[in-house]
C-alpha cells in the first residue's frame, strides 16, 4: 500500500508509510551503496555511504524516511567520489589483504571499492594488530576485517537472540568484543549457521573448514548479475561464498 | 616517433606482476613495437635512466628499496605502483604486526638445524623496516594497477592507454583486488 512516490536520481519511486529512502529504493529496484544496512536489521547509520542529496542537503538514506514529494539524488559524481573516499578510508583502517583472503570475491567491501573503481587506498595505512579469535570450533573473527558496521551486533541481537557482539572501546581504538565473560567467542552460544556470522559484509566473521571451496569465476561476486542492495544478496553467506 | 622507454622492478615483490606482464604472449612482440625497455629484471641494464613509464611492483620493505625506488621517481616521467604489494603493502605487509626481532629469531636461531645461527649483519646487505610500505608512502605515483597479479589482459591495457597518451582507466570487469 504505497503511501506516495518520492523522486530518486529522476525516478519515481513508490514508498510505504515510515519506510527510508533505501528500503524504498531497494525495494523498486534500485541500488543505493551502502554496507551497514541489511533489509528486516534496525538501521545503523555507520558507514555513510547511502549518504544521498535530499532536497539538496546530505543524509543517510537507511535512515532518513521517504516523503512524497521529496527529489532525492544518489548517483551524482561528487557523491560517488565521497563514497569512494569512505571506501578508502576502510581499506587503510584495518587489514584488507584480499590476496589471501577466504572473504575475496564474496565481500561486499570489495565488491562496493570495484564498483566505485578504487584503484587505490590512496591514504596512509594503518596496519593494525587487533585480537584474533580463533577459540570457536567452527567460526574465526578477524577484527583486523572489521568495519564496526554492527551488522553481527544487530543480527545476534535481535534475530538469533543470543546477543553474542557488541563494539567496545571509543574512536580509532573501537573495535568488535564478544559477550562472554573471557571475551572469547568458544564461550558463547554462538553456532555457525548463526545469522550473525551470515550477515557480516567482510571477512571479519568466517565460518572455518569453508574457505577457497568456491572457483574463482563462480563467487558471488564474480557473476555480474548480483545488485549489492537487493534483498535477493540475502542469502550469499559467509564463509568462502 | 621513437619508442617509448619503459623500466620495471620488483621490491618486496615475488616477481608475479612480471610474469603477469608477460602474459600477454605474443602482444610482446607488438609491445616490443611501442617501448624499448631500460633497466629492468629483464634487462641487463644496472641503473635506470630517464624513462616515459616506470612499473615498480612490490612494497617497500628494506633500505635499498627506498634507494631503487626513489631512482625510479627521479627518472620516470610516468611512475606505475604496479599490483596488490605495490598499492597496499600486500602480503609482505602481513609481518607489520610482529616484531622485527621476533621474526629474525624465527628465522635465523630457533628451529632444527638453526644451532649456533646468527642473524645476518654483513654491511652488504640492506637493512629491514620495522614495517613494509605502499610506495605512495615513500614517492609520489601517478598510477595504480591493484590485482594480485593484475591480468595480461589488465596490463595491456594499462600499458597502450599509456602509450597512447590517454588516461588509464580499467573497466570494473579487468579491477581486482586479489
Amino acid at each position: 500500500m504505497s503511501a506516495g512516490t518520492f523522486t530518486l536520481d529522476g525516478r519515481a519511486i513508490p514508498f510505504e508509510e515510515g519506510q527510508t529512502i533505501l528500503d524504498a529504493a531497494a525495494a523498486a529496484g534500485v541500488d543505493i551503496p551502502h554496507l551497514c544496512h541489511l533489509p528486516g536489521l534496525a538501521p545503523h547509520g555507520s558507514c555513510k555511504l547511502c549518504t544521498v542529496s535530499i532536497g539538496g542537503r546530505l543524509g543517510a538514506a537507511c535512515t532518513n524516511r521517504a516523503a512524497a514529494g521529496m527529489t532525492v539524488e544518489s548517483e551524482t559524481a561528487e557523491l560517488n567520489a565521497h563514497r569512494l573516499t569512505l571506501v578508502q578510508m576502510l581499506f587503510v583502517e584495518g587489514n584488507h589483504f584480499c590476496p589471501s583472503c577466504e572473504k575475496s570475491g564474496a565481500c561486499r567491501l570489495q565488491e562496493t571499492a570495484r564498483r566505485l573503481g578504487m584503484t587505490t587506498p590512496h591514504f596512509t595505512h594503518f596496519f593494525p594488530a587487533r585480537d584474533l579469535d580463533a577459540s570457536h570450533p567452527d567460526v574465526v573473527l578477524e577484527r583486523n576485517r572489521c568495519i564496526l558496521c554492527e551488522l553481527c551486533v544487530r543480527a545476534s541481537r535481535d534475530v538469533d537472540g543470543k546477543n553474542v557482539f557488541a563494539i567496545g572501546g571509543r574512536g580509532i581504538r573501537a573495535r568488535l568484543i564478544v559477550n562472554s565473560a573471557s571475551g572469547r567467542l568458544a564461550d558463547t552460544a554462538l553456532s555457525a549457521n548463526d545469522r550473525a556470522v551470515e550477515v557480516c559484509p567482510t571477512g571479519a566473521i568466517l565460518r572455518k573448514r569453508v574457505g577457497f571451496a568456491v572457483p574463482i569465476g563462480r563467487r558471488p561476486y564474480d557473476r555480474h548479475d548480483i545488485a549489492l542492495s537487493l534483498p535477493t544478496r540475502r542469502g550469499e553467506g559467509a564463509g568462502g561464498g | 616517433m621513437g619508442k617509448l622507454k619503459v623500466a620495471t622492478c620488483s621490491l618486496a615483490g615475488c616477481f608475479g606482476c612480471h610474469m603477469s606482464l608477460l602474459d600477454i604472449d605474443e602482444k610482446l612482440f607488438d609491445l616490443l613495437e611501442l617501448v624499448e625497455l631500460d633497466r629492468s629484471p629483464l634487462t641487463d641494464i644496472k641503473h635506470c635512466g630517464p624513462c616515459e613509464i616506470g612499473l615498480v611492483e612490490g612494497g617497500v620493505c628494506n633500505a635499498e628499496n627506498v634507494h631503487v625506488l626513489k631512482e625510479f621517481r627521479s627518472n620516470c616521467r610516468t611512475l606505475v605502483a604496479v599490483g596488490a604489494c605495490a598499492i597496499t603493502g600486500g602480503i609482505p605487509a602481513m609481518r607489520n604486526n610482529i616484531d622485527l626481532w621476533d621474526c629474525f629469531q624465527e628465522v635465523y636461531h630457533y628451529g632444527i638445524g638453526l644451532e649456533g645461527g646468527q642473524i645476518p649483519n654483513d654491511r652488504e646487505l640492506p637493512l629491514p623496516f620495522d614495517k613494509v610500505r605502499p610506495l605512495n608512502e615513500v614517492v609520489r605515483i601517478d598510477h595504480f594497477l591493484p590485482g594480485c597479479p593484475p591480468s595480461a589482459e589488465a596490463i595491456w591495457k594499462f600499458l597502450t592507454d599509456l602509450a597512447a597518451g590517454r588516461e588509464p582507466r580499467l573497466d570494473y570487469e579487468m579491477l581486482h583486488y586479489d
